[in-house]
């Protein structure tokens, strides 16, 4: 690990031309839109297909798919960056705030928290600060690009967070579970960081 | 144990050697050969090279200056035998690291890889038994180290495996090795036999369709106690044929698989 | 693309165990612990991206093994995995 890596003569990332300062330090644009999976694709039918909110009491929300699809959408366009370096610029996405969510369960007397992990078919877990998916930052995202969320990108949805490193937005994203102490998720439990900005390159546990 | 890679008793005296660790070493590319209008294949001279058995890959880094760094696998096409080491690489026409081996790196260059790796998709010609190898696309390449292997072997353990190799490539242009493979194929213990799905020449004599059931049950060698298996190209077919062999009645820990994820065919 | 056309055999990583195993441990037979299928780690499924690799059981799809090369560190969460056995017949490199 400490070897000094050879220089491959002629070789660079594939990259277009972003403009830097709409880059986080380390990242390179692509057109492309990656998959990255850390499993087989699940392929929940809607009619099976929920979302549920958890808080720390035990008390629960759930949604339907309809149901879900009843509440008021949004359509951000973001720029998304992924720990792997690649960053894409101005993604078009379709999906309820998290915050619409949220103020239902408060609704409901739910308490908020300090932490979330968001939960999802597959068994894929990740966590963030409940102050990173509240205040306009963060969907429940099913559209994509003016089409369903297709299923190799985390479809029929996947939480969106575009101010963190892509990881953190959970691909068939099912629920969220509000915590008061942190718990790592899939990759965290590995290393990766319980934030994860990319404008502070937040990549491993101990990045400041 | 029941993996099947057993060894041979002198096979055993040369492993027991202690073994090191898996070191990046940086090979200097002798030569380039085109295969075909997608593929070429690297002579490279590496330092202190090991040896390896038919089957391994090496693992390739490639680090650009500012630091970026994209790593892949290739499979050894060279036999065991051969005094230099021999990588085939198929361009991805929007991959990443395979038209930088394909079409930038030249004579004289080094890249970094580390190996031989892998002890799973291997096989020596001591592993007596009909060989049945079924390749797609690049797939061939591993298949090839061992054909080449084979062809290396005394008589006597030739007879003593017998192989069949079923090859499936986009159009005729795209067979790696075609001319190698003719020779090989002439042997009589050696049948090889193409497939291939795209568009096939007038005067084509092999199959003309993707792998299916009927086509591998004409090819495969009936599944019976000894027979080995080596499914080598795109996941896609890997996992089609593979287990298509096992319906067959094949041992499922004598079909070994190597997929090489997504390659485009 | 899906996700099953990009994964790979536990053999692929083969590179990155031996970072970690001085023998090659494609050839060992690793023991699921959610089901209990035991096959060699070469016939894991792997997923794998820049991030880290994933080795599944080809039976029931469970995570086996997970590894991250994460900045000056080398981890592997075997928690999947019930039980691993090398014999004298696994092959050293
Ligand atoms: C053990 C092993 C041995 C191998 N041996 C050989 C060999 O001998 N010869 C050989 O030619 N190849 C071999 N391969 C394949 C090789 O490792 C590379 O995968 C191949 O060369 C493509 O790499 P690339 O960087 O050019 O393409 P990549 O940039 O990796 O792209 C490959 C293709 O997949 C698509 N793709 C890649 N990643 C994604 C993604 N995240 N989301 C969506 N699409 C994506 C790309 O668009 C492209 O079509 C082997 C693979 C393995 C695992
Ligand atoms: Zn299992």
């Amino acid at each position: 690990m400490s070897d000094t890596p050879f220089i491959a003569r002629g070789f660079h990332a594939k990259r277009a031309n972003a403009a830097p300062n709409r880059l986080p330090p380390g990242q390179y644009e692509t057109r492309d839109f990656p998959v990255l999976s850390a499993g087989p694709t699940p392929h929940t039918p809607l009619s099976k297909w929920d979302f549920t909110i958890l808080d720390s009491s035990g008390t629960s929300l759930r949604w339907t798919w309809d149901e879900l699809q009843a509440l008021p959408h949004d359509t951000p366009t973001v720029d998304i960056h992924c720990v792997t370096k690649w960053s894409k610029f101005d993604t078009r996405w379709e999906g309820i705030s998290v915050d619409t969510l949220f103020d239902a369960a408060r609704a409901k007397g739910m308490a908020d928290g300090a932490f979330i992990v968001a939960f999802c078919d597959g068994g894929y877990t990740t966590n963030l600060p409940f102050s990173d998916v509240t205040g306009g930052k963060a969907w429940v995202a099913f559209g994509y690009d003016g089409a369903p969320l297709p299923p190799e990108h985390g479809g029929p949805a996947r939480l969106l967070v575009p101010h963190l490193y892509f990881w953190k937005s959970a691909k068939w994203v099912r629920g969220l579970r509000i915590l008061q102490r942190d718990a790592p998720g899939f990759w965290e439990q590995l290393g990766y960081h319980d934030r994860g900005d990319p404008w502070r390159e937040q990549r491993y546990q101990g990045d400041p | 144990m029941s993996s099947g890679i057993r060894a041979t008793p002198e096979v055993t005296l040369e492993r027991a050697a202690a073994p090191t660790r898996l070191e990046w070493r940086v090979a200097t590319v002798v030569s380039v050969r085109a295969e075909t209008r997608h593929a070429r294949t690297l002579v490279l001279d590496v330092p202190q090279w090991p040896g390896h058995r038919a089957g391994q890959h090496v693992d390739v880094r490639l680090v650009a200056e500012d630091g970026y760094q994209a790593q892949r696998s290739y499979s050894i096409a060279s036999a065991p035998e051969s005094p230099t080491l021999e990588l085939t690489i198929e361009r991805l026409e929007d991959g990443e690291v395979s038209p930088y081996l394909c079409d930038v790196l030249q004579p004289g260059d080094g890249v970094e890889l580390r190996g031989p790796i892998g002890g799973y998709f291997v096989w020596e010609v001591t592993l007596a038994g009909p060989l049945l190898l079924v390749a797609g696309g690049s797939g061939i390449v591993p298949l090839m180290s061992m054909l080449r292997h084979r062809a290396l072997a005394a008589d006597a353990s030739r007879a003593r495996s017998p192989v069949r190799l079923l090859y499936s490539a986009r159009t005729a242009d795209d067979l790696i090795y075609a001319s190698e493979l003719a020779r090989l194929g002439s042997a009589p213990d050696v049948r090889i036999e193409y497939t291939l799905t795209r568009s096939a020449p007038a005067d084509w004599t092999g199959y003309n369709r993707r792998i299916d059931r009927p086509l591998l049950e004409e090819v495969a060698w009936p599944a019976s106690e000894g027979t080995r298996a080596f499914v080598c190209g795109p996941t896609p077919l890997v996992e089609q044929v593979a287990n298509l062999l096992v319906e067959f009645g094949y041992d499922p820990l004598r079909v070994r698989t190597e997929r090489f994820g997504p390659t485009g065919s | 693309m899906q996700t099953e056309e990009m994964r790979l055999d536990g053999n692929a990583a083969a590179g990155l165990l031996r970072e970690l195993f001085v023998r090659d441990m494609t050839s060992a037979m690793a023991t699921c612990r959610g089901c209990g299928n035991v096959g060699p780690v070469g016939a894991l499924l792997e997923y794998g991206h820049q991030m880290g690799i994933v080795l599944r059981c080809p039976t029931c799809e469970g995570v086996v093994l997970r590894l991250v090369h994460a900045a000056d560190a080398l981890r592997l969460d075997p928690s999947g995995m019930a039980l691993l056995t090398l014999t004298d017949g696994t092959p050293v490199s």
